[in-house]
């Protein structure tokens, strides 16, 4: 049987490829993919934590996790399309109206 | 579980019904300030069953206590004044729609949910429902760049921090076999402080400061309240970060309260960080709606020393800052609202040279609410920061009150320029008209009654919310 470590190591590898992606990628869509990596290392995580401690939470919390982060996309997308409407380009660098 | 629990989850369930009902309601209704004085109705149908609602319910996943109902108090005078200050402002940005109202209340829902979370899934679920709400909101001036900039940044920014979150959640499962915040802290009085609990600490504390603007994780706040119809902004700047607020207190007061040797220095390093980073930017900003952020970045601040100070003094001081600092902030957005018109944008400190001599009554009030911001008494300000400091040197930390009174002395700098530029400047060119509106200039009158109420007669709150954290 694979040790329950194994699993929690490819979790985290996945969420730290996601944090890389959204930090170091300037577009938009390769941003989303990366916050979608990042929530699915938790979810594999938790769903290995879950089995092996016998313990449904971690699962519960992945279904719930599946769903929002499926509306979460379809917001994004939304606010992506409707700042396309207005200037087209998917590069956060040129996004920069608004000064930080 | 019995059917007796509904009770319980009562007020969370008319919200959701009603919320709905606005939202379908929008089809039929024409006039939009319609559908707003339905959303207010539904909260006072909603306030209703507060009362009933007390207890523990669904294994303890949901809680309705003196806490949770003082900041559901919060959320829905925050609800009501947006709602008021709404109407005429969204008819100037040709952005009526009926939705906005059944999302305001959504978010609402959220905060709600937020504030009761006995579990750290609920939390999660009613920060998501808050977050994925003010994403749209903020992002509702569709045709206008800014408002979609900012929805942008608010969103990549949010879905990170919120992914961050559960991260924490997951470390936090991992190490105590349970997402009951109860039962976490009852687990964690054994264990001593590993690296691996420091860790998930952090994580939690990482995304609750993205939550509630803590520097170093603020950058997305000024950007996003610029950008932001300004309605929206007074609400942001209120409501979701009473109800992260509500979050940090229940996870890091109850939850993690076995590790409070630990994340004591972290919160108190975010804290001073805030306040400087806050009160500094501001001075430069040019901009009043984005001094305002920056100004809600330090409030931030100010308020976890409530959190830091602990016990009944420290929550108490904590949540009537909040409440205290909502009257005040939303009375400041109030009068830049009533600054907008339909080929003015009225948010540089230009338009506000010479107010004074032009519309007297809007200065004045302007005037009420910046030195209420800077704590100047008689107005509610000072009574918020007399009441975190004294719970701050109770607790020990007298060093921290002077850091803060400190920076509250910077930011008199800020704020009194708002009052020099109108009332010691001469007005510069046509003046500025106004585009008031009955329900605005009530929403101005309640928020300024409170603050000099409040200011001068502070009692009632003051025991109100003793009474309810005790």
């Amino acid at each position: 049987m694979i040790p329950l470590h194994w699993y929690l190591w490819l979790g985290s590898i996945v969420f730290c490829i996601g944090i890389f992606g959204f930090l170091a990628k300037r577009n938009i869509i390769i941003m989303f993919l990366s916050i979608e990596l990042m929530l699915n290392g938790v979810n594999i995580s938790l769903v290995a934590l879950s089995h092996y401690m016998q313990d449904l939470r971690g699962e519960i919390l992945v279904f719930f996790i599946i769903a929002v982060a499926a509306a979460e996309a379809a917001i994004g997308l939304a606010i992506v399309v409707s700042l396309f409407r207005n200037r087209t380009s998917p590069h956060v660098d040129e996004i920069r109206e608004l000064k930080g | 579980m019995n059917f007796t629990d509904i009770h319980t989850l009562m007020p969370e369930i008319v919200m959701a019904v009603l919320a709905l009902a606005v939202l379908l309601s929008e089809l039929v209704i024409r006039r939009k300030e319609t559908v707003g004085l339905l959303a207010i109705v539904s909260v006072a149908v909603t306030a209703y069953f507060i009362p009933t609602s007390f207890g523990t319910v669904f294994n303890g996943m949901f809680i309705s206590d003196g806490y949770s109902v003082f900041f559901k108090f919060i959320f829905f005078t925050c609800l009501i004044l947006t709602v008021l200050i709404s109407s005429r402002y969204l008819e100037i940005e040709r952005s009526s729609h009926g939705e906005y109202y059944a999302l305001l209340m959504f978010a609402t829902l959220g905060m709600m949910l937020m504030a009761s979370a006995g579990d750290l899934i609920v939390l999660y679920l009613g920060l998501e429902l808050m977050a994925l709400s003010l994403y749209v909101l903020t992002g509702f001036i569709r045709h206008e760049y800014r408002s979609n900039e900012a929805s942008l940044k608010y969103f990549l920014l949010g879905a990170f921090s919120s992914a961050i979150l559960l991260y924490g959640i997951m470390m936090i499962y991992a190490q105590t076999g349970t997402t009951d915040i109860n039962t976490i802290s009852s687990v964690l009085t054994e264990k001593k402080a590993t690296v691996s609990l420091l860790l998930s600490v952090i994580f939690l504390l990482v995304a609750f400061s993205f939550k509630i603007a803590l520097a170093p994780f603020h950058m997305w706040t000024p950007d996003v309240y610029e950008g932001a119809p300004t309605s929206i902004t007074a609400f942001m700047s209120v409501g979701p970060k009473a109800a992260g607020f509500a979050v940090l207190g229940r996870v890091f007061l109850v939850g993690l309260y076995p590790l409070q040797i630990n994340w004591i220095p972290l919160l108190i390093g975010l804290s001073i960080l805030t306040m400087a980073v806050g009160n500094i930017l501001a001075i430069q900003q040019r901009s009043v709606k984005r001094m305002l952020a920056y100004s809600s970045i330090a409030h931030a601040g100010y308020a976890v020393i409530g959190i830091i100070a602990g016990g009944n003094e420290g929550v108490s001081a904590m949540m009537n800052y909040l409440l205290i600092y909502m009257f005040m902030n939303i009375g400041a957005f109030s009068i830049l609202i009533l600054m907008r018109s339909e080929d003015f944008l009225g948010e540089s400190l230009d338009d506000f040279k010479g107010l004074a001599k032009t519309h007297p009554l809007t200065a004045g009030l302007m005037l009420l609410f910046m030195f209420s911001l800077t704590g100047i008494p008689p107005t509610a300000g000072f009574i918020g920061k007399f009441y975190l400091f004294k719970a701050a040197v109770g607790a020990g930390y007298t060093w921290l009150a002077i850091v803060t009174v400190i920076f509250s002395a910077i930011s008199a700098y800020f704020y009194l320029r708002v009052v020099i530029y109108m009332y010691m400047h001469e007005p510069e060119g046509e003046a500025v008209s106004l585009s008031g509106s009955p329900s605005l200039g009530l929403a101005l009158l309640i928020s300024a009654l409170l603050v000099l109420f409040i200011g001068i007669y502070p009692s009632p709150f003051i025991s109100f919310a003793r009474i309810v954290t005790g």
